[in-house]
């Protein structure tokens, strides 16, 4: 096969390029340019958008003996994930931009181009497993790393997206990937791991967000109460809390019980954010939408649910609604925010994923 | 799929030429550094200084007027920088600078950064729809407050798209208000015939590398009579204006390459004009919507090995990788950062939108090429569109 393989510039993605060119595959490295501006982003080595990545990318495409380009995609990652990054946390949500990415971006806009190019997949340094069912359906599994396991954010994948991918870690723990990197003379063998948001430079996302939506939210500023409306504080933006959140409430005073306080709803309309203790945070229902199916579609499955990446596995019921899923939790879930995605499995198997609109709250 | 290379990308490097590599190895074993004064120093200043007489030869400039420098990029700095810095400390008034808005990066950036940190002005120059430089607005600038105006920077032939500058009439405006002109000969030395002191001009730049010779080494010719602050301090080596160890064997072999692509000059525009025609006319013909940017090719005004072409409904970067993978090599134009094209400045100052600034491609001829590199295009170009249309949709 043709394969285009996404180069970040970090350890795993080089390796996965080198399997697949060892695999029998016509291979070309890309790095996808997703900032406007690569120099402000980042930078450490940590993220997927700087001068550094990229030239690291270049040089691990030297070492495999690939061609290797820079594909500029930074108008479409800026309208699709980032702008959605922003829209989402205005309206007192919490998105994964991540399984956004992956899903308009590395597996919609780069396919598609590889595609029209006359490549046939896209291969990538994720650790999640493809096989074929008993179906003909290409099935998505949880890689063998369960640390490192990243088919969360693969749970937006359809069908004809898997049929052109490439993920050629999933059987290998990330600490053989690191080995067989410095065995392959790959200098981004020891490099670290990429974590937080990349286009947050510094990992700082109420400050990211601050300066960037600026007076865009409708949240600026707004009072902290308690479940009996009680006032307790004030905040300068809404955008700065997520549903769970316990650090950072600067609340002054402790509750009565001495209980530590978590954030319990966001309601960035009128800018409140209401806290209480741990216990309410408590949810057993959940209604999904925007439902992305890898591949047939069940009508109700007994399965698990995964509410966050590296979050645990939840038992659940999952039934269809007309908007997307309903999902009936047998073990409370807590800190829950709408907006996250929950990714739906079937033993290892990724059946699909919706996105949290609403969440139900385990009755006292 | 092609064995052969098919390398149309001269405008950004071109091989060296046989002379200069005999010219560059007969001396690579020597020892002596120039500026000793033994034997070894003695003859090593020889070679620097025999070179310096083949290069004012070639170009129509004393020898005491070529000063050596590390490339292009460094004499367009030491120009811009080094001209600015001494007319303004010769009358504070003077912080205009005045250059087209489709200079090189090596002239853009620099400006730049004397904006940013040093008071100066920059006055960007408007071009026609073919890149050239509006005389008339160019007038209009300089005559809106000579005496404010410290240097005039317009390069000889755009890199891009190839458009010839009008040097004479720049050089005859600025000589009616006693302003200096640089001009970045980067692309023109050997391509089209290049004069420094019959053109007037107080300061060019060239580079070895564009004219079949080394990388690395280049050098700026400046008028005798115009005081150029340094750049790099050091021992002075260079009229006390550059410093830095001279490199004999890199400036024997840039001597040799330039005085053979001057002399070759008028028979190679001569090949390399027909070669570039018939690639644009066969393109054309058989691309729909494909079309040249920059002036006609029987203008006149434009660079021998300049072909640049616009193909709408097609990413210039799937070009370049589409035609790469065939074994044919050429370039987006477009300046990168990080690897990241950016829209051609000099095809938007040209009028054209974001879009055409994306979906073109710079053929470029040069020494090497032959009319099997162009069949090879004529043959790939199809296909390659029609891949790269797909791609868009």
């Amino acid at each position: 096969m043709r394969v285009v393989a996404a180069m970040s510039g970090g350890v795993d993605s080089a390796v996965a390029a080198a399997r697949a060119v060892e695999a029998g595959h016509d291979v070309t490295g890309i790095h996808l340019a997703l900032s406007r501006n690569p120099a402000s982003y980042r930078s450490g080595a940590r993220g997927c958008c700087t001068i550094e990545d990229s030239n690291d990318a270049r040089r691990a495409a030297d070492v495999i003996g690939i061609p290797f380009y820079v594909w500029d995609l930074s108008d479409r990652f800026h309208e699709d994930v980032v702008e959605d990054f922003m829209d989402e946390y205005a309206a007192g949500r919490t998105p994964n931009p991540c399984l956004r990415c992956n899903e308009k971006i590395k597996f919609a806009a780069v396919l598609d181009r590889a595609l029209g190019l006359g490549f046939d997949a896209v291969a990538t340094g994720h650790y999640a497993q493809l096989r074929t069912g008993a179906d003909g359906l290409i099935e998505m599994h949880r890689a063998v790393d369960h640390g490192k396991d990243q088919s969360y954010v693969l749970g937006v994948l359809d069908q004809q997206q898997l049929a052109h991918s490439l993920f050629p870690l999933g059987d290998s723990t990330k600490a053989s990937v690191r080995l067989e990197a410095a065995a392959r003379g790959l200098l981004v063998a020891d490099k670290p791991d990429s974590h937080d948001i990349c286009f947050v430079a510094d990992g700082d996302n109420a400050g990211w967000l601050r300066e960037k939506l600026g007076d865009k939210a409708p949240n600026h500023g707004g009072e902290i109460l308690d479940e009996s409306g009680e006032v307790l504080g004030q905040h300068d933006g809404t955008y700065g809390f997520t549903i769970g959140q316990r650090k950072g409430l600067r609340l002054g005073r402790p509750a009565p019980d001495g209980k530590p306080r978590f954030v319990l709803d966001i309601e960035p309309v009128s800018g409140t954010v209401t806290v209480g203790p741990r216990e309410h945070l408590a949810v057993d229902r959940l209604t999904g939408v925007r439902p992305r199916w890898c591949g047939s579609v069940p009508s109700r499955l007994e399965g698990t649910v995964q509410l966050r990446a590296h979050g645990d596995e939840h038992r659940a019921v999952v039934v269809r609604s007309d908007q997307g899923v309903e999902v009936e939790l047998l073990d409370p879930a807590y800190g829950i925010a709408p907006g996250q995605a929950a990714v739906i499995y079937d033993g290892t198997r990724v059946v699909g994923s919706a996105t949290i609109a609403a969440t139900q709250r385990v009755s006292a | 799929m092609n064995d052969r290379t098919v390398y149309l990308d001269h405008a950004a490097t071109t091989p060296m030429v046989p002379a200069a590599v005999e010219a560059m190895t007969a001396h690579l074993l020597e020892v002596g550094n120039p500026s000793s004064l033994h034997a070894s120093g003695r003859h090593a200043r020889r070679v620097v200084e025999e070179s310096r007489e083949t290069i004012a030869q070639a170009l129509d400039c004393r020898p005491g007027e070529v000063v050596f420098t590390s490339g292009g990029t460094e004499a367009d700095n030491l120009a811009l920088k080094g001209v600015y810095w001494s007319r303004r400390a010769a009358d504070p008034r003077r912080t205009r600078i005045l250059a087209t808005s489709v200079e090189h990066h090596a002239v853009l950036d620099p400006l730049h950064w004397l904006e940013e940190t040093e008071g100066a002005a920059v006055w960007p120059l408007a071009v026609d729809s073919q890149g050239r430089l509006d005389v008339d607005a160019f007038r209009a600038a300089v005559e809106r407050d000579p005496g404010s105006v410290a240097l005039i920077s317009v390069m000889w032939a755009n890199n891009e798209v190839g458009t010839l500058q009008p040097i004479d009439e720049v050089v005859a405006i600025a000589a009616e208000h006693g302003i200096p002109v640089h001009t970045d000969a980067v692309q023109a030395v050997g391509a089209v015939p290049v004069a420094f002191a019959r053109s007037g001009v107080d300061a060019l730049t060239l580079t070895g590398h564009k004219v079949g010779g080394p990388f690395g080494v280049g050098a700026l010719v400046v008028r005798r009579e115009l005081d150029v602050t340094p750049l790099v301090h050091g021992g002075g080596q260079e009229r006390d204006i550059r410093s830095g160890t001279i490199d004999p064997p890199a400036i024997a072999g840039f001597a040799a390459a330039v005085e053979l692509a001057v002399k070759q000059q008028a028979d190679h525009a001569t090949r390399i004009s027909a070669l570039r025609d018939d690639l644009v006319r066969r393109v054309v013909a058989a691309v729909p919507d494909a079309h040249l940017h920059g002036p006609a090719l029987d203008s006149g005004l434009r660079l021998p090995g300049n072909a640049h072409l616009g193909f709408p409904g097609c990413e210039g970067d799937s070009l370049l990788m589409l035609l790469d993978a065939r074994g044919i090599e050429c370039s987006t134009g477009s300046a990168c950062s990080a690897g990241v094209p950016q829209p051609s400045h000099v095809l938007l100052a040209m009028g054209r939108d974001e879009e055409a600034a994306r979906h073109s491609l710079r053929f470029s001829l040069g020494h090497t090429s032959t009319q099997a590199d162009v069949d090879a295009v004529v043959e790939a170009i199809v296909p390659v569109v029609e891949r790269a249309r797909a791609a868009r949709r």
